[in-house]
């Protein structure tokens, strides 16, 4: 299986957007490892070195859009979320200024650096921010199609992408609509609803599934906020269970924002797959995806005891 | 300070040598790490650990010890060696860094090895902590002092200067703050990504008693040392320095931030690093 990053798309997208004056791009000293530098090398000018101060860099932003730049902040996604949340509130979010939040190096898989580094909650921090749209894109191609996307868009924007490389799963010029999920399988036992790189688990998980006479239906949702409740409700109606999947915290993210449409909509067993209430550690991305429960197979588990829980009262 | 140890410089140059060995074979084994910025400082740890703290290896939690706490968080190896060659844990665990299950974290983890002070790799809150240890000293009438490394990019961050004006506003005297003025940051120049300079009038704006040396001179990170224990002021002792000290292809490289030695580079580093610790 072909394997890419998302950053790297990100920086190609972000060279192509280069063209569009009004675009400026924001570093905190990590342009090589976020691909900002991509843009520095064809529009160096409209590249604005902030340094390691990522609270200025969103103070720094807002004037930008309020002046009429369509901006992209970037930095790891700890940092671009965490370090500055209450700037992005106070300065983005609720003017409702554009300004593109674009993060990498999310969840457990940026392996080494470890804990302080891994995002487990950026989705969660960001999603409770009001006029904020949240997007994870499942693999490089739709990280590229949501850069473009997100550059039309006029207004606030989070996205967050990983650091190592992830299977395509999609082609080459992808369509990106913002706010909506794509059916990847049909399927009547079990809907699986992944974001990020979980949405290629739940492709196997539903092969492996398929053998052992179950029937999946696959949906990819990268964009979190604002959820896509029809598509997930119809899904939901023929297959009366659940399983979401996220490399994030089961508190606040994709798990969270299904259960609270289903519970008001639909009330659904669902099982969250995701990081329990913990904090990451170092190891290789792989060994740590198995330890922290993000692998096909704890999405397999996952679809056959939720199937249990159907029609139990 | 040091006990009852005397001075062997000799002895520290060779201690900083040795911790830089161990740094270029634990991020090489690890396959990645942050060797740059932590043989820029190896220096310092030596005469911190082997010197100036007051500190028990087999009692990490003792109560009367100094506490350092390592803001650029990212340099943990050299953390980790100085706290291994000083005895807090067995030297060989040191090649566990950065793997599943290891004490040894990317970044560091409050007494996780025993020695580490505080959680840190975000950059621009180890200065904060260590005003928090401060003020818990003086308030507890204690004489321990607390030391804090920060590096110059790091400087960058606004949280550094709102807990360097706190630190003078109480006359927080038993902090003494080090930084490795070593110019380079991810990108490159600091100079260049966002300008700290003119650093010294910048720190005594802010209250600070500021000491510049050549921060490989053991002797005058000693002597340093020693004034800022008697000064009434917290002290920041900016310590001029070259990243990736040691090793002639490392030196003033910014591509060795944040990547590790190959194995042929690791031969290399070490048969440099060996030369130079019998030239003392
Ligand atoms: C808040 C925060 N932003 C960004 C980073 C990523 N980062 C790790 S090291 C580094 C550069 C540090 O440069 P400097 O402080 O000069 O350290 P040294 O040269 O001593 O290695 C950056 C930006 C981080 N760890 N924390
Ligand atoms: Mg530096």
């Amino acid at each position: 299986m072909v394997k890419a990053a998302q950053r790297m798309y990100y920086g190609k997208a972000l060279a192509k957007l280069a063209e569009r004056k009004e675009i400026v791009v924001l570093d905190a000293d990590l342009g090589g490892s976020t691909r900002t530098s991509d843009f520095a090398k064809v529009a160096p000018e409209r590249f604005i070195q902030i340094g390691i101060a990522e609270q200025n860099m969103i103070g720094v932003a807002s004037g930008l859009a309020a002046a009429g730049k369509t901006v992209f902040a970037s930095t790891f996604a700890v940092f671009a979320t965490g370090r500055c949340w209450e700037q992005i509130r106070q300065a983005v979010a609720y003017p409702k200024l554009n300004v593109k939040i674009v993060a990498t190096h999310c969840g457990i898989s940026v392996g080494g650096d470890g804990a302080s580094h891994q995002a487990l909650e950026d989705i969660a921090i960001m999603r409770a921010l009001p006029n904020m749209i949240v997007i994870s894109p499942a693999d490089a191609n739709e990280a590229y199609a949501a850069t473009m996307a997100i550059a039309d868009l006029k207004g606030p924007c989070y996205m967050r992408m990983g650091r190592a490389d992830f299977p395509l799963i999609t082609s080459e010029g992808v369509k990106f609509e913002i706010g909506k999920a794509a059916v990847l399988r049909n399927g009547n036992d079990v809907t699986l609803i992944g974001t990020g790189q979980m949405v290629m688990s739940c492709i196997e998980a539903a092969g492996i599934l398929e053998q052992n006479g179950i029937s999946a239906e696959v949906i990819n949702v990268s964009t979190i906020k604002p959820l896509d409740s029809e598509t997930i409700l119809a899904s939901v109606s023929k297959t009366k269970c659940v399983v979401t999947a996220e490399e994030h915290s089961i508190i606040g993210g994709l798990g969270s924002a299904v259960a609270e449409c289903l519970s008001e909509n639909r009330p659904t067993p669902q099982i969250r797959v995701g990081v329990k209430d913990s904090f990451g550690e170092s190891g290789d991305p792989g060994e740590l995806m198995k330890k922290y429960g993000l692998t096909t197979d704890d999405v397999i588990k996952a679809a056959e005891n939720v199937i249990g829980k159907k029609g139990k009262k | 300070m040091g006990g009852a140890k005397g001075l062997d410089v000799k002895d520290l140059r060779r201690r900083a040598d040795k911790i830089r060995m161990h740094v270029i074979e634990m991020t090489s084994e690890a396959g990645s790490g942050h060797p740059g910025g932590s043989l820029s400082s190896a220096d310092l740890f030596a005469v911190l650990y082997f010197h100036v703290l007051r500190h028990d290896p087999k009692d990490p939690e003792w109560e009367g010890r100094d506490k350092f706490v390592l803001s650029k968080g990212h340099v943990a190896p050299v953390l980790y060696a100085a706290l291994a060659e000083s005895g807090y844990f067995p030297v060989d665990e040191l090649l566990t860094l950065r793997k599943i299950g290891s004490r040894l974290q990317g970044h560091p983890v409050k007494g996780k090895p025993p020695g580490v002070e505080m959680s840190t790799g975000s950059l621009g809150q180890g200065l904060s902590m260590s005003c928090g240890l401060a003020l818990a000293a003086k308030l507890d009438k204690k004489d321990t002092r607390v030391y804090c490394l920060l590096g110059d990019g790091e400087l960058q961050s606004g949280q550094n200067w709102e807990a360097m004006m706190l630190a003078s506003h109480y006359d927080l005297n038993n902090l003494t703050i080090f930084i490795d003025r070593n110019h380079l940051q991810i990108m490159g120049s600091t100079e260049k990504t966002m300008s700290i300079d003119p650093l010294a009038y910048k720190l005594r704006a802010f209250g600070l008693r500021v000491i510049s040396i050549d921060g490989h001179d053991i002797k005058k990170i000693i002597k340093a040392c020693e004034k800022a224990r008697s000064s009434s002021s917290p002290t920041a002792i900016i310590l001029n320095t070259v990243k990736g000290k040691g090793v002639s292809f490392m030196e003033n490289n910014a591509d060795f931030h944040g990547r590790s030695c190959k194995p042929d580079e690791k031969e290399k580093a070490l048969k440099e690093l060996t030369e130079r610790m019998s030239s003392w």
